[in-house]
């Protein structure tokens, strides 16, 4: 311990005493860590902004999507679900409360809106009144659907509040028509404002009545595609719910024993996983990358410490006349590779959080960046991985050295 | 003469061969050398260029090992010591002194006298307190804090001597210790270096000033790695 704290000490006053140096020799290092840290600081800003917006879908929701196998889409046969199939999931599927259907209805020239002069596109979607309670969104003026306006198909919505921008709506745009395709559609409601998710706005959309939605889309069509979202009552019972309403859509699709899924059953937990699995992709290439920046750091590194070891060869020829070991010296120079690199990372972690801090402030709309504390570590083991790596060549070197060829060195 | 015959034996050196292969001739830089060397001794080492003179310095200051014959040092035999023993021998045992000072070049003077403090593991304090005294003795108790470039070469070499000395060395080696310096200075180092000798310190001396030879009490001759001569004489100030 004792060898160590000496080790330590001299290294440090090397490190002083070489200052610029120093610097340069840290730079591929400070490099290195700098761009890690300002990659990670900003996807993983972006991923505490999805997480935590994902967390007001409510977790207890469940969200039924046709997914078509490879082999079929491979065949060019889709899979679909339909009415029937949500009826059949409120008939015989116990737990659930608040089902509503999701229908996209803005595919193709469909999603084209206009007011005036003014044309856009924008989500459309037909949904039932549960939506709201689904996914927890609040109108903050006008008002909802009734069923009335369901059963009479009436060409009524609900936007969100992009929508009255995009348009350049009046302010309060409550029961102004707007067109919809061909068709005249009255606003009635105007959404509470959701904010964004990686600088995407989660507020242009219009909201129709399911059956207003598929009046426009086309009535006779009975080959659409719609979505199922459903609360589930008690969350103990998720599982539960989940193997019921599969074993009922298999039965309802007539799918054999050994037939794959034509459709997925996804909580909004799931949905995070799978945004949380890009984001981490994301990380780890951006990682990779930088450790072969991390990596020419270190060569930089071991480069100098040769450098430092050929320049102070007669200060070791003294240090091991006045009796210092092989280990004595191993370490020294060992320490001071060491040394340097972690003073790298640490200058590294602080630039790059200020560079990824810089990045999210001056992209609107971006999240604020967000550096985990294991990046950190990661980047200071690395830092000392590759300090100890680099540094043990040089310092072996010099432990080496030959007493009486070094004090004659000059 | 300072020494008696009831004097214990320092280095004992047996036949000692140092062989340097060059392609394929075969150097003896020393050609069987039998050496007994008594405490409080003070020998200077004399010969020309070649005679193998510095070969038998770092042969005593256990930089270098013999290719054959025994070395004992205080009653044990380097020769069997490996690398770390013999870094504790150079750092308790023995003190260098060299012609070009070979002084830590961005270290003060007190953190030269420091260093081989730290390979004996003393705390950084007490260090600090042994090692302004060894300085204050050599009378540099108030250039502690100046970096060998700021030093005078008879400093330099002052802190170099009180650097050798500071662990209580067995035995001072000195290279040459006024090869640098002019004829005043080197006066007044010889004059240090004597004063230690009768402090009871073994000294052995490189040198191949006969003026320096003189202080010394024994004068051993090298010719071609031999042995030549070996007188007692009494010292001259």
């Amino acid at each position: 311990m004792n060898t160590f704290l000496e080790s330590l000490r001299s290294a440090l006053e090397s490190i002083r005493a070489h200052g610029f140096r120093s610097l340069l020799t840290s730079l591929g290092i400070i490099i290195g860590v700098t761009s890690v840290i300002a990659v990670v600081s900003i996807v993983q800003g972006m991923s505490e902004s999805i997480n935590a917006q994902f967390a007001g879908l409510g977790s207890n929701s469940l969200t039924v999507r046709s997914h078509t196998p490879f082999k079929q889409a491979m065949q060019g046969k889709y899979s679909k679900l339909q009415d029937s199939d949500m009826r059949a999931i409120v008939r015989q599927v116990d737990g659930i409360s608040h089902v509503t259907p999701v229908l996209y209805a803005n595919t193709g020239s469909r999603g084209g809106i206009s007011y005036r002069a003014q044309s856009a596109t924008s989500n459309i979607m037909g949904i039932g009144p549960s939506y709201l309670k689904v996914n927890g969104i609040y109108p903050q003026s006008g008002r909802f659907f009734t069923r009335d306006d369901e059963n009479r198909r009436r060409l009524v919505c609900a936007i969100g509040v992009d929508i009255i921008e995009n348009l350049e709506l009046p302010k309060d745009p409550i029961g102004e028509f707007f067109l919809i395709g061909n068709n005249w559609c009255k606003i009635i409601g105007v959404i509470e404002k959701r904010g964004e998710i990686l600088g995407f706005s989660q507020d242009n959309y219009v909201l129709l009545p399911y059956a207003t939605a598929r009046r426009i889309i086309g009535n006779t069509r009975r080959d659409l595609d719609i979505q199922v979202q459903l609360l589930v009552e008690d969350m103990n019972r998720m599982e539960e719910v989940k193997s019921r309403i599969r074993r009922v859509l298999r039965i309802q699709h007539k799918l054999k024993a050994g037939q794959p899924d034509d459709f997925k059953v996804q909580t909004a937990e799931q949905l995070t996983e799978s945004f949380n699995a890009v984001i981490n992709t994301v990380t780890a290439v951006s990682a990779g990358i930088v450790g072969i920046s991390l990596l020419v750091g270190g060569i930089g590194i071991m480069n100098i410490m040769l450098v430092s070891v050929t320049e102070r060869t007669r200060e070791i020829g003294i240090l091991k006349a006045l009796g210092a070991t092989r280990n004595n010296i191993l370490l020294q120079f060992l320490i001071e590779a060491l040394l340097l690199s972690l003073i790298g990372g640490l200058v590294g972690v602080a630039l790059g959080y200020g560079a990824g801090a810089l990045v999210a402030a001056m992209l609107p709309g971006f999240p604020p960046a967000f550096v985990p504390l294991w990046a950190v570590l990661l980047s200071f083991g690395f830092c000392a991985a590759v300090g100890v790596i680099f540094g043990i060549i040089p310092a072996a070197k010099a432990s080496q050295l030959d007493p009486i060829d070094a004090l004659r060195y000059e | 003469m300072a020494t008696t015959s009831a004097e214990p034996i320092v280095i004992q050196l047996r036949d000692i061969y140092r062989t340097y292969i060059m392609g394929d001739q075969v150097l003896n830089a020393l050609d069987g050398v039998s050496l007994d060397i008594k405490q409080n001794e003070y020998v200077a080492v004399v010969g020309s260029s070649g005679s193998g003179k510095s070969t038998l310095m770092n042969i005593f200051g256990c930089l270098d090992r013999a290719s054959k014959g025994s070395y004992i040092l205080n009653g044990t035999d380097v020769g069997d010591m490996s690398e770390n023993e013999l870094a504790k021998v150079r750092n308790r045992q023995i003190g260098f002194v060299f012609q070009s000072f070979n002084l830590l070049s961005r270290a003060t003077a007190l953190k030269n006298v420091m260093q081989p403090l730290v390979y004996r593991g003393i705390p950084l304090a007490e260090r600090k307190e042994i090692a302004s005294q060894a300085l204050e003795k050599v009378g540099l108790g108030d250039r502690m804090g100046h970096l060998p470039n700021e030093l005078s070469g008879g400093q330099r070499q002052r802190v170099a001597i009180s650097r050798a000395l500071v662990g209580n060395p067995d035995i001072l080696l000195a290279d040459e210790p006024t090869g640098n310096l002019d004829s005043k200075t080197s006066r007044e180092i010889m004059r240090l270096i004597d004063e230690l000798h009768d402090q009871g310190q073994t000294i052995i001396m490189v040198t191949h000033e006969a003026d320096i030879a003189k202080h010394c009490n024994r004068v051993i001759s090298l010719e071609d790695g031999k042995v030549s001569s070996d007188t007692k004489q009494v010292k001259s100030r």
